[in-house]
């Protein structure tokens, strides 16, 4: 928890101390900690899915029909957006609840694809393969936020109010039940645990933050398109969730902070830089599966093997312990 | 829909079928031997491609040469792929299927940084013209497709059923256990799998450069189409692969006649949906996606 509080600390203060420019990076940044996150919540029951992009996209095409058709005000899209991508999450995967494992994945694909088709295939009100335009910023009072420093504290609070959310269900009774399932699917259908409910709610409440985090980049950028939700973008949602790992809360949120470092440090390699990303995925699933949270304990005991350093044995087998636990 | 119109699209849909078929079988081939679930088989297809536009339109050889020579450039990445991503991630579907989507970033940024991003490389047709049958017109192009399909498909069967080599690879995916206790080497079929199966798709995507268009991102739409493929057909069987890619061929053709070609694709993952809620094992199959 400390380490949270001074990475809040620090997000707050960033926007005072970078450019314009950055401070429209960091809300971005924001925006995929929300989905990564959520994302993380499916995999906690042992689902793996390939459609998650796309509810962020119900989530960011209801703020846009919402804001732009109906003029309704940002403290109602947001809710509003992350229920329709609940609500579509829900009849997705009552169906898929019959599959698992690859099954799963690809099937999720297929009726997440037919989503984000249907919005390529009907122009009205969807706006086909241009997508939307001129979709409303947020509106607060007289604070102008076309500039990116509000905008960024406004995404920050409900990114923290999010995560929160999270963090509770994480930690709650279901969250544990959820984890179980995971560890052991047979064992808890046997003890009376409704399994199909508690796999399906966790895919629909994942929904439906990813619908919230889809709200904020419609709100902010302006304009979306099919584009922005399709397979490419999901492979890379995948390679946060790799890198990162899902075992911890934390796991995600430092696949997210650390590859977006590398992508925009890795900028002057243009376009090779989806090797590279390529390359990172490939490493963390053959070579380094688990990601940072098996990686960080490895380097850590190898640094104790070698005695270098300041910590002790004891230290490092607290911190497994700790990552384990958490 | 008139008679004319009618013919015409059942001769497309042929044609469209017998694509899909090429494109799908080494997919399913591969996933029977140890599961491997390769996401880069678009971009196996695509490297095929720019094998005929280096070789053919670039070199000047001879058409069906660098047809032919796709077989060996894209079994290669075939064989690559097997050994440094399937082997050690095998019991995992997912990771390998996931790493195979580092794999296909990679050659697609490579292929693009070498032969350029930007305008798709044009390949003139070898075949001009077209033929008539029935009142339908195809052109002499995709009239290839049907015996490059014909072989392939009969040599595949052939070499399962009549080669030393291809009983082994059918032990293997029926029991790899009792397979290697006969001497089979699990690791040899494998990687003989997965170069099979390059080199399917890269023939395929070699006979199609000339009526596609050849950019480093063409393989995207072609592996979603060969997994709808390979999961209605039923993962590791194919016979049912190749019944499926003629069911498809011709859902898809009477679509984007009837509605449009995006209609199509979500009628074709409605579908991959459908069956594997339904019938996991797919049509023919007899395992589970």
């Amino acid at each position: 928890m400390p380490a949270a509080v001074v990475l809040l600390a620090g997000m707050i203060g960033l926007p005072f101390v970078v450019g314009e420019y950055h401070v429209e990076v960091l809300i971005l940044f924001l925006i995929n900690i929300m989905l990564a996150t959520s994302y993380r919540l499916i995999a906690t029951v042992g689902d793996w899915s390939f459609s998650h992009i796309v509810f962020m996209g119900c989530g960011a095409y209801a703020t846009a029909l919402l804001a732009k058709h109906l003029g309704w005000p940002f403290w109602a899209t947001v809710p509003l957006s992350g229920a329709a991508a609940a609500a579509i999450g829900l009849a997705i995967v009552v169906p898929l609840l019959r599959t698992r494992g690859f099954g799963f994945f690809i099937g999720s694909f297929a009726l997440g694809e037919f989503v984000r088709l249907s919005w390529v295939r009907f122009h009205n009100p969807f706006g086909g393969m241009r997508g939307m335009i001129d979709i409303p910023e947020i509106e607060l009072g007289d604070i102008d936020f076309f500039d990116a420093t509000p905008y960024y504290f406004v995404t920050l609070v409900i990114t923290v109010i999010c995560l929160g959310v999270l963090y509770r269900i994480d930690r709650s009774r279901s969250g544990r039940v959820l984890k179980a399932i995971y560890s052991d699917e047979a064992l808890m259908a046997s003890v009376g645990v409704n399994v199909s409910y508690f796999r399906a709610a966790a895919f629909t409440v994942s929904a439906f933050f990813a619908g919230i985090a889809g709200a904020m980049l419609a709100h902010r950028l302006g304009a979306i398109d099919p584009h922005n939700f399709d397979i490419n973008t999901m492979v890379y949602l995948i390679i946060w969730v790799v890198v990162g790992g899902t075992a911890t809360f934390w796991g995600p949120i430092s696949g997210v902070i650390v590859i977006s470092l590398i992508f925009e440090l890795s900028r002057p390699l243009a376009e090779w830089r989806p090797l590279l990303f390529g390359a990172i995925l490939i490493f963390f699933l053959v070579i380094m599966p688990g990601g940072f949270e098996v990686l960080f304990p490895k380097l850590a005991s190898f640094r104790d093997k070698i005695g270098w350093g300041r910590a002790t044995t004891a230290k490092t087998s607290s911190s497994v312990a700790k990552t384990n636990s958490d | 829909m008139d008679s004319a119109t009618l013919i015409q699209s059942i001769a497309n849909a042929i044609v469209l079928g017998s694509i899909y078929a090429t494109v799908a079988v080494g997919l399913a081939m591969a996933f029977g031997v140890m599961q491997m679930a390769n996401f880069a088989h678009g971009e196996f297809f695509m490297a095929g491609a720019y094998v005929v536009y280096v070789f053919y339109a670039l070199g000047g050889m001879p058409f069906p040469a660098a047809v032919l020579a796709a077989f060996p450039v894209v079994a290669l990445l075939g064989i690559v792929t097997e050994r440094f991503i399937f082997r050690p991630t095998r019991g995992n579907v997912l990771a390998g299927f996931m790493a195979t989507a580092g794999v296909a970033f990679m050659l697609q940024v490579l292929v693009g940084q070498i032969w350029g991003v930007g305008l798709m490389r044009p390949v003139p047709t070898p075949y001009m013209g077209s033929v008539i049958i029935l009142g339908a017109h195809i052109s002499w192009q995709r009239v290839v497709i049907l015996p490059v399909t014909l072989t392939m498909v009969c040599g595949l069967w052939y070499f399962l059923h009549r080669v030393k080599q291809g009983k082994a690879l059918r032990a293997c995916a029926l029991d790899p256990e009792t397979a290697s206790l006969q001497g089979i080497k699990i690791n040899r079929m494998t990687a003989l799998a997965m170069a099979i199966a390059g080199g399917f798709a890269g023939i395929s995507g070699a006979v199609m450069a000339p009526i596609q268009p050849v950019t480093p991102y063409m393989g995207h739409s072609v592996v979603v189409t060969a997994f709808i493929v390979v999961i209605v057909g039923g993962m590791a069987s194919i016979e049912g692969t190749i019944l499926a890619a003629f069911l498809l061929g011709i859902i898809h053709t009477f679509v984007t006649t009837l509605f449009d070609a995006v209609a199509a694709t979500m009628v074709g993952v409605a579908f991959m949906a459908l069956i594997l809620v339904v019938k996991p094992t797919g049509l023919l199959g007899r395992v589970k996606a």
